[in-house]
């Protein structure tokens, strides 16, 4: 990659030929159009966040994220998290071995059915477990009887977050331990070591940048997911709402300045989540080609 | 890009009689049956089961039942809006998109790594967030809405505001297709256009645009199926007025909560058949362009 990058660079160089080069005025429109559109579109946007948190000083931002409520959805957040991110981490690696070192008919569907989550709407991807485990879905009677919530409840969020953020991790590993093949586990196979020990000393030692990827991109949406979890929810305070529905309470409630306080918590969450990629993506740019060209599929939801 | 699709849709090698490859596979590396039981498991039933479920339901109503509930007029509304500002937003962001993309691959300047990195906020910043946030800023004494409410334009609780959202939540899908291969252009093509007495404007049309245009359509539809289920984003900014600013997720929320789950599924079920349709379409333009950067 670098490589080709030089390559570009040089042609774009000053003596070369003018037919190589963009003339000055187009080169600045361009630039101008394009300070502009990220200016306006994400730079704005990321600064009024901290702008309105801080409106009303320090001791009111941390005055709203210490109060009993928002506590209670940062725990739940976490809570959701850390067992949807590990969830989908298993997955995507037994997935990835299965389609990356075994031929079986079918593989090309069963890839495409993985990204599936990501072309479903997150409303849809929670109205689904409201019709099998809601009051009146297929489960719900039964469910009922035995006295187990899921739906406006715990579960439900779990079951909702691990929906949209099923692909994630998969969708890194598979193309780049498709592009390594299977010949170094093959080797330390001949050489004795068994199939676990295979697994921890020589796959996942060359996915691990890859597989990091794709679990921190999971857990910032895990941890963002609004649309989803908001059906299944309920929003009932302290008990059934996460911090982005906790924001929206807040909201709904004229308490704007709380709102983005709480809000601000998951603009740091998404930023540190963007430093790592980005640092990832420079630092082990080869380990992580692969997945990294992948990301773009990863959010297509 | 090129690599990960390559792998992902070549059909990796004839297989060889099928007693050979399983002589060779399953029995030298472990786990398969154990990796792939546990992937379908999973897969069955936490996505497969469930939206099934969805078709199922709808089933039990009649053809009439169902067309009644996804032809209504609020309803027609709500597909106009959600199809008008996704298509608006993701048309939008094909120029600023490609525009971007080149910048970033083209032109050294200080800051372009940052700007490299905040392409992905879309991706990582909660929808919620960038929902009040981008309210914030267009309603009526915000920082953009200030200005623009005197100029006659209402951005917050309008159609033009769900825009606002959707080209938000978009922005990433272009650059980030357009960007590998605007890499990976040899430079010889544009070596040639020039020597062949082209002007650098005429090369950018002629040579440089159509080598992009698959990944151009790509990053389009991508945007615009993001666009189509997005809720988070909208729901603070467009006001959810009923046959003028509702969107489609949204209105599944509303039956819901009214307790029509009948209404809610079958709208549902119309919003999976597009975004299938739409997961078909990106697929095969993929297939197309990885062949093309093949031949």
């Amino acid at each position: 990659m670098a490589g080709s990058a030089s390559t570009l660079t040089h042609v774009a160089r000053p003596h070369s030929r003018r037919g190589l080069e963009d003339p000055r005025w187009l080169k600045y429109t361009l630039l101008g159009i394009a300070f502009g559109f990220v200016l306006l579109f994400l730079v704005v946007p990321l600064t009024a966040v901290f702008v309105e948190a801080l409106r009303k000083g320090l001791g009111l931002y941390f005055t709203a994220l210490t109060e009993a409520d928002a506590v209670a959805a940062i725990r739940l957040t976490l809570l959701a998290a850390s067992i949807s991110v590990p969830l989908n981490l298993v997955f995507g690696v037994a997935a990835a071995w299965a389609i990356a070192k075994f031929e079986f008919p079918g593989k090309s569907v069963l890839i495409t059915l993985i990204d599936l989550p990501f072309a479903v709407s997150p409303v849809i991807a929670g109205l689904v477990y409201v019709l099998l485990f809601g009051a009146q879905g297929w489960w719900g009677p039964w469910l009922m009887e035995h006295d187990i919530r899921i739906i406006f409840a715990v579960p439900g969020i779990v079951l909702a977050t691990v929906f949209v953020t099923f692909p994630f991790v998969a969708r890194e590993l598979i193309p780049l331990m498709q592009a390594q093949g299977k010949d170094e586990e093959l080797a330390a196979l001949t050489l004795g070591a068994g199939g676990w020990r295979t697994f921890w000393k020589v796959t996942l030692p060359n996915v691990k940048w890859a597989l990091f990827y794709g679990v921190i991109l999971c857990n910032a949406r895990a941890m963002g997911e609004f649309g989803a979890v908001s059906v299944v929810s309920g929003h009932i305070r302290g008990e059934t709402n996460t911090i982005p529905l906790h924001v929206e309470i807040l909201y709904n409630e004229y308490q704007t300045q709380a709102a983005f306080a709480v809000a601000s918590l998951l603009t740091l969450l998404a930023l540190v989540t963007i430093v790592l990629k980005s640092l990832i993506e420079w630092r082990h740019r080869k380990s992580v080609e692969a997945a990294a060209t992948a990301t773009t599929r990863q959010f297509a939801s | 890009m090129s690599t990960a699709l390559a792998s992902s849709q070549a059909p990796s090698r004839p297989p060889a009689a099928p007693s050979r490859w399983r002589a060779v596979n399953r029995r030298v590396l472990p786990g398969f049956g154990l990796t792939l039981g546990f992937a379908l498991l999973y897969l069955s039933v936490i996505i497969l089961l469930p939206l099934a479920a969805t078709f199922v339901k709808t089933a039990g109503l009649t053809w009439a039942e169902f067309w009644g509930h996804v032809s209504s007029p609020r309803v027609i509304a709500s597909y106009r809006v959600t199809f008008g500002a996704s298509l608006a937003a993701a048309a939008f962001n094909v120029p600023c998109g490609v525009i971007l993309a080149w910048v970033l691959v083209r032109y050294p300047f200080p800051g372009r790594r940052v700007m490299d990195a905040l392409v992905d906020l879309p991706f990582a910043l909660p929808t919620a967030v960038a929902g009040i946030s981008l309210t914030a800023i267009y309603a009526k004494t915000g920082w953009l809405g200030q200005w623009l409410e005197p100029l006659g334009i209402k951005v917050a609780y309008t159609p033009v505001g769900i825009w606002v959202a959707l080209t938000f939540i978009g922005l990433p899908f272009v650059v980030r297709t357009v960007q590998p291969i605007l890499e990976e252009l040899e430079p010889e093509l544009e070596e040639a256009a020039a020597t062949l007495g082209a002007t650098r404007l005429q090369t950018l049309r002629r040579v440089v645009l159509p080598a992009l245009a698959p990944a151009i359509l790509t990053g389009f539809a991508l945007a615009f199926a993001r666009a189509v289920g997005e809720y988070g984003s909208v729901v603070f900014i467009s006001g959810n007025m009923p046959m003028r600013t509702e969107i489609t997720p949204l209105l599944i929320i509303t039956k819901l909560e009214q307790y029509d789950y009948a209404g809610a599924t079958a709208l549902a079920v119309v919003m999976l058949v597009v975004s299938f349709l739409l997961l078909l379409l990106i697929q095969l333009t993929q297939r197309w362009f990885t062949r093309r950067s093949r031949s």
